[in-house]
């Protein structure tokens, strides 16, 4: 529990740094940090395909779409960085103190009321899940891809000159 | 619910729900195209949990590692696709305020 408690901790350490440092590509590095951590907890959750998938997508390919995307848009000059930072601060000095009147609201007035759950199925090998009771999810996640890539193709299609 | 699972889902709850708070928060102040897709995902982070621990809580870890794996998946697309076209405003507009996009047609 102690370890658990450390690790989300971390967890959203990493997520209100990403959202207030003032460079995007410190930010992707706090996204990338807050997906390593989440990996780690899925995998103390006994969840280890789905810890590696979020390693490896979130962690890894996500963080290189974003710094491809930010390498083409412009960066902020020194003159800019001064007046940018004073901007953001004026907008997310309030986060902090929202996170933590919601978090002493949430411990002194959160009560789930104990239901009683399905039985639990120990055992069931993710690969059956997938295959079995949930292809229609894989015929979903192929048509999503073949959707993202003639999206792709879509917006990066040169204009005729 | 057992009572030693009551308690793991009310302490992990808080902790999604801030997470949660969070990037939805990034998602409204934010001026950047970019800073708003970073807050989406950390909305889809805190979903991804949120599952991950239904499914630990029920025993049924394999089925929640699908769902995960699924979502996985169409949030990668989606980020691909948002990013090509938060690149598309910019070669259009050279900005990615989003309220410099005003003069869209339609």
């Amino acid at each position: 529990m102690t370890l658990d408690f450390i690790l989300l901790s971390c967890l959203l350490l990493a997520a209100i740094w990403t959202v207030m440092t003032i460079r995007l590509i410190r930010s992707i590095v706090g996204l990338a940090i807050t997906s390593m951590i989440l990996s780690v907890i899925m995998y103390r959750l006994d969840s280890p395909l789905a810890a590696v998938f979020e390693l490896s997508v979130c962690a890894g390919l996500i963080s290189v779409v974003f710094i491809i995307t930010v390498s083409f848009t412009e960066r902020v000059s020194k003159e800019q960085l001064p007046v940018r930072r004073k901007e953001r601060f004026a907008r997310f000095w309030f986060l902090p103190f929202i996170l933590v009147a919601a978090a002493l609201l949430l411990s002194q007035y959160l009560n789930i009321p104990k239901i009683e759950l399905p039985l639990p199925v120990y055992g069931q090998n993710v690969r059956n899940v997938l295959w079995n009771l949930r292809h229609l999810d894989l015929f979903g996640q192929v048509i999503v891809l073949l959707a993202g890539a003639f999206g792709v193709a879509v917006l990066f299609k040169e204009s005729k000159k | 619910m057992s009572p030693d699972f009551a308690q793991l889902f009310e302490y992990f709850l808080i902790f999604i729900v801030l997470l949660f708070i969070t990037g939805l928060y990034c998602v409204l102040v934010s001026l950047s195209l970019i800073r708003i897709l970073i807050g989406i995902e950390i909305l889809i982070k805190a979903s991804t949990l949120l599952i991950i621990l239904a499914g630990y809580i029920c025993g049924r870890t394999a089925l929640a590692q699908s769902i995960v794996i699924t979502l996985i998946v169409i949030e990668i697309v989606f980020m691909v696709v948002a990013g090509g076209v938060v690149l598309w405003a910019f070669r259009h507009t050279k900005t990615i305020d989003p309220r410099k996009l005003s003069d869209l047609k339609g």
